[in-house]
């Protein structure tokens, strides 16, 4: 398990209800600039799902209600993986509501709801980002890609359950 | 891991009795009776879930005839962690990225300040 320093970093995933998953990560830097970092396809093309061999084909953000953004990764082996949706709600530089949905067909049917919120304490920003899925099969699906949601309904259920093992696999 | 053991290990997790059940576990071999007792539930109750975990793998008997012991089976358990792990791992990929980007647009905002917020 990685882990960093100070109060920044320590990614929690947490499962609020059946259909949802619940992210909360504290960065460094104070809220505008994280959400500008969300949000300009020039500074999601730094950070978001590039990782190994995996660049951003196609970065589209039209930032207003109703405006639609598109994500498509490329590998080095030329597959890709794609998604993207649309803005319900845009509070700059502290609230994103947009639809979510993915290309891959294990995704299922139905729009999952992103909800991101930017929260600014002492020049640190704290991001939570809930996805409410359609359904609860939807949910199930995501928990076989290893690619997205995964972040299983479980997880904590998990913790949970490890925090009591004896250490062996910690 | 097959996504289909995958699934059977994530729906044996999902219910707290059967957490406990794990948790409890974790600390040695225990007979239904053992187990139904902090529980205020019935035997078949509990029953019910042993069966869940069991056919998740989670769990085994053991070999005494009379008590039938459960005990846990770490294996798939500690295989959907490290399932879990590897998607965490993704996601903080991604965000250690960002915390370099940022630490990166803060230098560039000190060289060139400029206030607004």
């Amino acid at each position: 398990m990685k882990s960093t320093t100070k109060d920044v970093g320590a990614l929690q995933v947490t499962t609020p209800s059946d259909r949802e998953i619940t992210m909360t990560r504290v960065f460094d830097a104070p809220r505008s600039m994280v959400f500008d970092a969300w949000t300009k396809p020039e500074l999601l093309k730094r950070w978001l799902g590039v990782f190994g061999d995996w660049k951003f084909a196609v970065c589209e953000v039209d930032l207003k209600v109703g405006g639609k953004y598109r994500y498509v990764w490329r590998g080095a082996d030329g597959k890709e993986m794609g998604m993207g949706g649309v803005y319900r709600e845009i509070v700059r530089p502290e609230r994103i509501v947009c639809t979510e949905r993915f290309d891959e067909p294990w995704y299922g049917g139905g729009d999952a709801i992103d909800t991101t919120v930017f929260i600014e304490k002492d020049k640190k920003t704290t991001v939570t980002t809930t996805v409410l899925y359609a359904s609860k099969q939807v949910r199930d699906s995501v928990l076989k890609s290893p690619m997205e949601g995964g972040v299983a309904k479980s997880y904590d259920a998990l913790d949970e359950v490890l925090a009591s093992m004896p250490a062996k696999n910690k | 891991m097959t996504p289909a053991r995958l699934d059977a290990t994530f729906a044996a997790l999902a219910d707290p009795t059967r957490r406990a059940i794990l948790a409890r576990l974790a600390s040695g071999e225990a007979s239904v009776a053992e187990l139904a007792k902090p529980f205020a539930m019935s035997q078949p109750a509990i029953s019910k879930h042993l069966k869940v975990l069991e056919r998740a793998g989670l769990i085994s008997r053991g070999r005494d005839a009379q008590r039938r012991p459960r005990r846990l089976e770490a294996r798939p358990l500690a295989e959907a962690t490290e399932w879990l792990e590897r998607y965490r791992d993704h996601w903080e990929d991604n965000y250690q990225r960002l915390d370099a980007l940022l630490e990166e647009m803060k230098t560039k905002q000190k060289t060139h300040p400029r206030r607004k917020r």
